[in-house]
C-alpha cells in the first residue's frame, strides 16, 4: 500500500473503530482533518461550544457503551474541553478527545493558539499522549480507544501536532495490542468469590449497594439474577441507577446524600454490604466511621484504588463486576446443600424491616392546588414515557428530584453527571444520545441556572435535526445552593438568585426549537404530551414551587441515618 | 511511618510528571525522589520516600500502579535492603578549622572533592541518618550550601 498523510491515517483509526459519528469544533491546528473528514463517512457534528463537544461524546459514550470521540483545536478549544474531560473521568465514561496542536518545531514557544493541554490534563484524563513523530500516529490511536475502552473506563487525549498530521505515512497493519504496563483484571481470584458467596449466604441483612460499575461492565442481568435468587435488597448510587430495575420489589432506589430513608437505613442495619462497581463517594457515604458500621463489607472493583480508599473493606474482589458476578452465581448455582429457597425465607424478616421503612417514610411530596411540584413533573414524565426515555440531567435540585422520581428499570438510560457535578452537561450529552438513537426519546431534565450554561448547543440540535426535548424545572433560583442557605445559612440567599432569565419559550423559538409552558398542576400532562408529539427539538418551562427542597437530605459529613425528612 | 518505594516506569517524556503530580493531587507528601535510566535504557527507576499510616501507603501503591506507564512498585521498606544518599557539602575550612573538618570527614568516610582556600566541597555517602549526622556535626563549623542526591534504595537479596 501506498503512502497517505496523517489526517487520512486518523480517520483510517477511526473507522477501524467503528466510529461513525464526531463531535467536534474546527480550528487552524486542525483544519487538515476537517478537510478530510468532509470526505470520509464520518459525521461531523459541529457544536457551538468544545465543551458541548465533549459532553456530547460522553453522552454518545454512555447510552451506547462505545468509544464517543471529540475533534478541538489546539490552546482555546482544547482548553474549552477540559470541563467536559474532567466530567467523563469523574464519571469512567470511555472516550478520545482529539486536539489540534502546533507544530512540532513551535511547541514551547508560546506559539499562537499553543497550550500543553497534555499537561493541563494529565490529572483528569485517564491517560494522555502527544504524538511527536508520525510513525507514532496510528499505534497511538489504537492504543487511546484500547486504554478508553478498557479497565476501569475514562477519557483519554491525544494531542496532534500540525506538521505531524500533514507528515505521509505507511498505514501499518492492526496487529493486538500488548501493554506491558497496563493490563486491568477482569477475572476475579475464585477463593475471593468463595468467600464472598459463603458471607452472603450467611447473611441476615444483606445489602447490595450497586454503582455505576454495573452500567459500566453491562453486568445489570448478573446483578438481577444475584439479588434475586436469594432475595437481596438493592440500593443504587446515582450513577447505579438503571443497575437493577427501579420498580422491582426489591428496589431500595438510591442512597447517600437524598438516598430514600429506606436505603440509607438498610445500609446502617445491615450485616453484609455488597458493594458491586461503587466506590464509597462521600456523597454516599456521609460521615464515613458510621457507614454500614455492622457489616462484613464485600467489594467487587476492577480498579485496585477504589477498594478499601475510603472504608476499609473485608472482602475485596478486584475484576470486572460482570466477570465478578457471573462467577458468584455460577459457585451458588454449584454450591451443594445450598437451599435458595431457605435462604429467601431466611431474608423475609428483613424485607419485612425494609418494607416497614418504606411505609412510615416513603419517598415523596405533598400536591399544592395548581402550584406545581417538581416532583410531580418527573413523576409525570415518567409515566408518559412509560419510564423508559433516555433521561440526561444538568446539575442541581432538579436532577436529585430526577434521580428519585423517574424509575429506570433498564441501564444506559439514565445520563447524568454524578462524580463532577457538571452544570451544562445534560443538553450537549442528550444531543450525544440523540445522535446515538434517533428514534428513542431523549429529554433533559435541566435547571433554569444549568441551562443557561450551554444552552447556546439549541442551534446544534437544530442544525442536525436532533428533536430533544428539555424540561426546564424553573425556580428561578440556583436551587440546589439555595437549598444548602435555608437550612445551614439562616436563608442569606447570597448569589444564588437570578434576577434576570431569558424567556425561555421565546429563546427555544429564537433557534427555531419549539417554546412551551406550564405555571399551573393541570397544565403539565398537556405540556409534555406536546412536546413528545413534537418533531422539533422543544423547551418546557416549568413553573415550579420556588422554594421546594429536595428531601431526605442528609447534610454533609453527618451519618446517613441522620436524614433530613420533608 | 517512613516507606521507601522502588518504583519502574517507561522513560518516555511526562512520566516523572504524572508522578510528582499524583503526590500533588492527592495530597500524599514527597520526602526524597531520586530517578534515572536502568540498564534497559528504555527503563527508568525511581526510589520515593514517603510518610503514611498503611492505609496512605496501600493508595500510593496502587496509584502509582494504576499510572499507564508505571512498570512496577515495590515498598521494599517492608523487608530488607539498603538505602544510600550522596550528598555535597560546601564546608568553611580556613586554617584554623581544616584540621577539624578533616578529622569528620575521615571519620565519615567522606572525601574532599574540592579544595579552595576558604572551603571544602566533601562528598559524604550513605544512609539519611549518616548524612544527617555529618551535617549536624559540620554546622557548627560552617556550612555554607548542600547539595543532597536525594536516597537511592535497592532490597537486599533472599538470603535462603
Ligand atoms: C459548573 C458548575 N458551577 C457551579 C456548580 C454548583 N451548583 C450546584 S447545583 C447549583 C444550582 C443549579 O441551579 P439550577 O440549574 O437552576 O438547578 P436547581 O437546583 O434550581 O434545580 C450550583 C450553582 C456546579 N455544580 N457546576
Ligand atoms: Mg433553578
Amino acid at each position: 500500500m501506498g503512502k497517505i498523510n496523517g489526517s487520512q491515517a486518523i480517520i483510517k483509526c477511526l473507522q477501524e473503530e467503528g466510529v461513525n459519528t464526531i463531535f467536534g469544533f474546527p480550528g487552524g491546528a486542525v483544519i487538515d482533518l476537517y478537510d478530510e473528514l468532509l470526505d470520509s463517512g464520518i459525521k461531523n457534528v459541529l457544536v457551538r461550544h468544545e465543551q458541548g463537544a465533549v459532553h456530547a461524546a460522553d453522552g454518545y459514550a454512555r447510552v451506547t457503551g462505545e468509544v464517543g470521540v471529540a475533534l478541538l483545536t489546539s490552546g482555546p478549544g482544547a482548553t474549552n474541553g477540559v470541563t467536559g474531560i474532567a466530567t467523563a473521568y469523574l464519571d469512567s465514561i470511555p472516550i478520545v478527545v482529539l486536539t489540534g496542536q502546533v507544530p512540532t518545531a513551535l511547541i514551547g514557544n508560546d506559539a499562537f493558539q499553543e497550550v500543553d493541554i497534555v499537561g493541563i490534563t494529565r490529572p483528569c484524563t485517564k491517560h494522555n499522549y502527544l504524538v511527536k513523530e508520525a510513525k507514532d500516529l496510528v499505534p497511538t490511536l489504537r492504543e487511546a480507544f484500547h486504554v478508553a475502552r478498557t479497565g476501569r473506563p475514562g477519557p483519554v487525549l491525544v494531542d496532534l501536532p500540525k506538521d505531524v498530521v500533514a507528515t505521509m505515512i505507511k498505514f501499518p497493519e492492526k496487529t493486538p495490542i500488548r501493554m506491558q504496563t497496563y493490563q486491568p483484571t477482569y477475572e476475579p481470584h475464585m477463593g475471593q468469590v468463595e468467600k464472598a458467596c459463603k458471607a452472603i449466604l450467611k447473611a441476615k441483612r444483606p445489602v447490595l449497594y450497586v454503582g455505576g460499575g454495573v452500567i459500566l461492565s453491562n453486568s445489570n442481568e448478573e446483578l438481577t439474577q444475584l439479588a434475586k435468587r436469594l432475595n437481596i435488597p438493592v440500593t443504587m448510587t446515582l450513577m447505579g441507577l438503571g443497575g437493577f430495575p427501579g420498580t422491582d420489589p426489591l428496589s431500595m432506589g438510591m442512597l447517600g446524600m437524598h438516598g430514600s430513608y429506606t436505603a440509607n437505613m438498610a445500609v446502617s442495619k445491615s450485616d453484609v454490604l455488597i458493594a458491586v462497581g461503587a466506590r464509597f463517594d462521600d456523597r454516599v457515604t456521609g460521615r464515613v466511621d458510621a457507614f454500614a458500621p455492622n457489616a462484613k463489607i464485600i467489594h467487587i472493583d476492577i480498579d485496585p484504588t477504589s477498594i478499601s480508599k475510603n472504608v476499609k473493606v473485608d472482602i475485596p474482589i478486584v475484576a470486572d463486576c460482570k466477570h465478578a458476578l457471573t462467577a458468584m452465581n455460577s459457585w451458588l448455582d454449584q454450591a451443594k446443600d445450598l437451599n435458595e429457597d431457605e435462604i429467601k425465607t431466611k431474608h423475609e424478616p428483613w424485607l419485612a424491616n425494609i418494607n416497614e421503612w418504606t411505609e412510615k417514610h416513603p419517598m415523596g411530596y405533598t400536591n399544592e392546588g395548581e402550584t406545581i411540584k417538581p416532583q410531580f413533573v418527573i413523576e409525570t414524565l415518567s409515566k408518559l414515557t412509560a419510564g423508559d426515555a433516555i433521561i440526561t440531567t444538568e446539575v442541581g435540585q432538579h436532577q436529585m428530584w430526577t434521580a428519585q422520581f423517574y424509575k429506570f428499570n433498564r441501564p444506559r438510560r439514565w445520563v447524568t453527571s454524578g462524580g463532577l457535578g457538571t452544570m451544562g452537561y445534560g443538553m450537549p450529552a442528550a444531543i450525544g444520545a440523540k445522535m446515538a438513537f434517533p428514534n428513542e426519546t431523549v429529554i433533559d431534565v435541566a435547571g433554569d441556572g444549568s441551562i443557561q450554561m450551554c444552552i447556546q448547543e439549541l442551534a446544534t440540535a437544530k442544525q442536525y435535526g436532533c428533536p430533544i426535548k428539555i424540561a426546564i424545572l424553573n425556580n428561578n433560583y440556583l436551587g440546589m445552593v439555595r437549598q444548602w442557605q435555608e437550612l445551614f445559612y439562616d436563608k442569606r440567599y447570597s448569589g444564588t438568585i437570578m434576577e434576570v432569565t431569558p424567556d425561555f419559550v421565546k429563546l427555544a423559538e429564537a433557534y427555531g426549537a419549539v417554546g412551551l409552558r406550564a405555571t399551573k398542576t393541570s397544565e403539565v400532562e398537556g405540556v409534555i404530551k406536546k412536546a413528545l408529539a413534537t418533531d422539533n427539538t422543544v423547551i418546557m418551562d416549568f413553573t415550579i414551587a420556588r422554594e421546594e427542597g429536595v428531601f431526605p437530605m442528609v447534610p454533609a459529613g453527618k451519618a446517613t441515618t441522620e436524614m433530613l425528612l420533608v | 511511618m517512613k516507606h521507601t518505594l522502588s518504583v519502574l516506569l517507561q522513560n518516555k517524556p511526562g512520566v516523572l510528571s504524572r508522578v510528582t503530580g499524583l503526590f500533588s493531587g492527592r495530597g500524599f507528601n514527597i520526602e526524597s525522589l531520586s530517578v534515572a535510566e536502568t540498564l534497559d535504557e528504555s527503563v527508568s527507576s525511581l526510589t520515593l520516600v514517603t510518610r503514611g499510616d498503611d492505609a496512605i501507603v496501600e493508595q500510593i501503591t496502587k496509584q502509582l500502579h494504576k499510572l499507564i506507564d508505571v512498570i512496577k512498585v515495590t515498598d521494599i521498606s517492608e523487608g530488607e535492603f539498603v538505602e544510600r544518599e550522596m550528598v555535597l557539602i560546601r564546608v568553611k575550612a580556613e586554617s584554623n578549622t581544616r584540621a577539624e573538618v578533616l578529622r569528620v570527614i575521615d571519620i565519615f568516610r567522606g572525601k574532599v572533592v574540592d579544595v579552595s582556600p576558604k572551603s571544602y566541597i566533601v562528598e559524604v555517602t550513605g544512609s539519611t541518618t549518616k548524612i544527617k549526622a555529618i551535617i549536624d556535626i559540620l554546622k557548627p563549623i560552617g556550612i555554607k550550601e548542600i547539595v543532597r542526591t536525594g536516597t537511592v534504595a535497592m532490597a537486599r537479596a533472599s538470603k535462603s
